[in-house]
């Protein structure tokens, strides 16, 4: 019983909301990616691999120019060109999207362990000034609100952009032509294609559009939330967003809410101090939810209908 | 013919594909204002054509004029512009978007940096369906329109391109008999207009009753450029195949027997959940055809799938001889002696990556005759068994190793119907025995069906093809929304049937 009512204390307290909101945008910017690329029809599952390459990148760029919007930028790139590898893969040779998929988070394991030993020799590199990562910014006058200042308004920057690119996507999908040609080619690519759409631009844009996102969140992890890479350190999250899309019915909003529910456990945990609850049951939390969502409890979530098959022009 | 301005002429199009040439120097030439027909066999190179006008394909030498010009198609795009529409055979339409979104899509109304027009998008569809009176709500989900208006958004789609030349896939292959007028009125409506139509079809009764000129195809050529008016059925039928073929199913009257199989009030539910079948009785007796008409959709399939033990019944009884057999299972259906023709022959009929001996046995393995104690195959035995089948059905294949997937679809059918009938089974279940399959096949199919009736197996027949149901069986039931309305005699006017399909007339005493 204690337990609960600590968790319930917990639930009232602006700090865990403000932590659980900053844990969600995390996972908010690889779902929003995997939503725009599922959209156009490519399954990606690579969003794991694609953050991790974009964390070590900000690291080493941040490193070496001290200049942590350079570094942002390096990391997005990364997780463009790690995405493009996936978009080359799944719809210039028509592999199997998932095993794409899986392959290039182990190689993007891999490869971050393998530099990191080559070029710095050590495990773990990073611990730049304070000054150096990336801004918490308090909006003047708003971060005064009580309770709602401290969770919305005393943020870092990353929190704001990927807040204003959560609208934008949606905006993107649901109300402009580019969004309903980009749904158009996720649903039924042949009816798209006879309709005048070039396909393999939609998909080779939304792909990329995709690694862009993972990349930005992999710079929020190590230059912004932390400071510094550990090999590893997206812990899953690229696997969590998955959840949190399908979760959201690949939809922008919905992965939205998904990654608050997630974000929420994970603030949790990390509050466990203060709780008198196993560190590791409550660990699971994210997890055991991942698995309640899979398993269809929350409705049925249909994914585009064509979601995952390769596109031959001029086929049926 | 010079004389007259050709909307279309295509001129010695070749086009190779691995271990076929689909267009051997075609000609193929289309007058201003004239409603042409092309018809051929599965295969004959129809779709690789109109595929090739419409820039889905490009052929290997040849050229293309439109309107007296020279073009170039590298894709639909550039036939878009020239003004060529096409609708497909599978439409191409988005399920969940609105039917204004499929129609507008590529083409679509921006208000401000890039944001749809809605308003807009309305407006232009309600001016296109006055001017040619063909009513559609722009904001209805396309999902949820009947088949017959899905093509009247696709033909709207077209038009709002601005094509002046409209090419249009087996358009009647999906509809009833009712809709098919609707659209020809339509059809007449756009040529008067000043549009010119290409309407692809092996339905040759419509061929006739609708086109002003046919170019026939065959293995790739063209084998006839004929004139509606001076030409028959059989004619152009005969062009089709090359040689004659008998068009009517000659059969003598059937004589039936006792009653084999007797459905008592089945419902079942369809795979999303909601009832498909809602009461279906009848009687099915030795020796006879029972057709089933209706319109795709009305739970024919569901019923054909309860009555082979693949679906699950919700209540009501299937009796097989004195024996229930309701909860019975494919496998042990088989073993009480009804065979099933399914309509997926891909999907559900056979193995494709399987050869034609293995798919021979499916279902059967278990037989002494092809397994020792049920474990290990007699090879020897299965092969015998399939060279006696592939002979006796006329399968043409080079040998029987053959993987399934590499037969034509009219030969895939034959393993399954050999497979099926060679069991020797009290029932018969064929459902779309002849779709998609060329006019050589079907009329093979058919007779071989007349011959299993004739040795007193009682066969039920589900066919899409209205004209099938007519010709094949000894009663029709027409079936509606999951429901018998009505047992009919085979001569039957098609006019009756095509009511009774869609839900009016006048039911029969009786007919549950």
């Amino acid at each position: 019983m204690t337990a609960l009512g600590d968790i319930l204390h917990l639930l009232f307290t602006a700090n865990l909301w403000q932590a659980a909101l900053a844990a969600a945008v995390l996972l908010l910017l690889p779902a929003l990616g995997g939503v725009i690329s599922e959209r156009s029809g490519v399954v990606n599952i690579a969003m794991e691999g694609m953050m991790l390459t974009g964390a070590f990148f900000a690291v080493v760029a941040n490193l070496a120019w001290h200049n942590v919007w350079l570094a942002t930028g390096v990391a997005m790139l990364s997780g463009a060109l790690m995405a493009s590898i996936h978009a080359i893969v799944s719809i210039r040779f028509r592999a199997d999207q998932i095993v794409s998929g899986i392959a290039i988070n182990i190689f993007a394991a891999g490869l971050t362990v393998f530099l990191v030993n080559r070029i710095y020799g050590v495990q773990d590199i990073g611990h730049v000034g304070q000054s150096e990562l990336l801004p918490n910014i308090n909006v003047p006058g708003l971060d005064q609100i009580p309770f709602f200042g401290k969770v919305l308004f005393q943020q870092n920057v990353i929190v704001y952009v990927a807040l204003i690119l959560l609208v934008l996507m949606h905006l993107l999908l649901f109300r402009t032509r580019l969004g309903l040609r980009i749904r158009s080619v996720g649903e039924h690519p042949q009816a798209a294609d006879t309709a005048g759409i070039n396909v393999y631009a939609i998909r080779y844009g939304a792909v990329i559009t995709s690694g862009l996102l993972s990349g930005l969140a992999g710079a929020f992890l190590a230059i912004g939330v932390s400071n510094t890479f550990v090999p590893n350190m997206t812990d899953g999250r690229g696997y969590i967003a998955l959840a949190a899309m399908i979760f959201g019915k690949w939809t922008p909003f919905g992965a939205f809410v998904a990654c608050l529910i997630f974000g929420l456990g994970q603030a949790i945990y990390d509050n466990n101090s203060i709780i008198h609850v196993s560190p590791y049951l409550l660990s699971m939390l994210p997890y055991l939810l991942t698995l309640v969502v899979l398993a269809g409890l929350v409705g049925r979530s249909t994914p585009p209908a064509a979601d995952g098959l390769p596109y031959v022009a001029g086929s049926e | 013919m010079s004389d007259q301005l050709l909307a279309v002429d295509m001129r010695n199009i070749r086009r190779q594909f691995p271990g076929v040439l689909a267009n051997n120097d075609v000609v193929f030439s289309v007058r201003a204002g004239e409603i042409h027909a092309l018809v051929g066999e599965n295969g004959a190179g129809k779709s690789t054509l109109m595929n090739i006008l419409y820039g889905l394909i490009h052929p290997d030498s040849g050229e293309i004029l439109i309107n007296g010009k020279q073009a170039h198609i590298t894709g639909p795009r550039d036939a878009i512009s020239l003004g060529i529409g096409m609708v497909h055979q599978h439409f191409m339409l988005i399920p969940v978007f609105s039917v204004g979104e499929n129609i507008m899509l590529g083409r679509e109304p921006v208000a401000g940096p890039d944001f749809y027009d809605r308003g807009r998008a309305r407006k232009e569809i309600n001016d296109l369906t006055k001017k040619y009176g063909l009513a559609l709500d722009p904001d209805a989900r396309m999902g949820d329109m009947p088949v017959g208006l899905q093509q009247r958004a696709e033909i709207v789609k077209v038009l709002y391109r601005g094509a002046s030349i409209l090419i249009l896939d087996e358009p009647t292959g999906v509809l009833t008999p009712q809709e098919t007028k609707e659209l020809f009125v339509v059809l007449r409506d756009l040529v008067k207009s000043g549009k010119t139509i290409i309407f692809i079809s092996h339905k040759l009764k419509e061929v006739l009753d609708i086109s002003d000129r046919i170019t026939v195809m065959r293995r790739g050529r063209v084998v006839g450029h004929l004139t509606t008016k001076e030409t028959n059925e059989e004619a152009i039928a005969t062009l089709m195949v090359g040689r004659e073929v008998l068009l009517r199913v000659d059969k003598k009257p059937a004589k039936p027997g006792a009653v084999v199989m007797k459905v008592e009030n089945v419902t079942a539910n369809s795979d999303q959940g909601v009832p498909a079948l809602k009461g279906v009785s009848f009687e099915l007796r030795q020796g006879e055809i029972l057709g089933i008409a209706g319109v795709e959709g009305n739970g024919q399939s569901e019923l054909m799938e309860v009555l082979a033990g693949t679906r699950k019944t919700t209540g009501g009884h299937i009796l097989l001889g004195e024996r229930d057999i309701t909860t019975y299972d494919a496998r042990t259906e088989r073993d009480a002696g009804v065979a099933f023709i399914p309509e997926d022959r891909r999907g559900t009929g056979l193995v494709l990556s399987f050869s034609i001996a293995e798919n021979s046995i499916l279902g059967r393995e278990r037989s002494p005759k092809f397994s020792w104690r049920n474990v290990v195959l007699k090879l020897v035995a299965i092969r015998d068994w399939a060279r006696r089948l592939v002979q006796e059905y006329d399968v043409r294949t080079p040998t029987i190793e053959v993987a399934a997937r590499n037969l034509s679809g009219g030969n895939q059918q034959k393993v399954i119907v050999a497979r099926e009938m060679a069991s020797k089974p009290k029932v018969l279940l064929a459902a779309q025995p002849t779709r998609g399959v060329d006019i050589g096949a079907i009329e093979f199919i058919h007779r071989r069906i007349v011959a299993e009736r004739d040795e007193g197996t009682a066969v039920l027949l589900v066919s899409a093809e209205l004209d099938e149901v007519r010709s094949l069986s000894d009663r029709i039931a027409v079936m509606y929304e999951g429901r018998i309305v009505s047992i009919e005699d085979p001569d039957t006017p098609e006019e009756r049937l095509g009511l009774l399909m869609t839900g009016g007339g006048t039911r029969r005493e009786g007919a549950a």
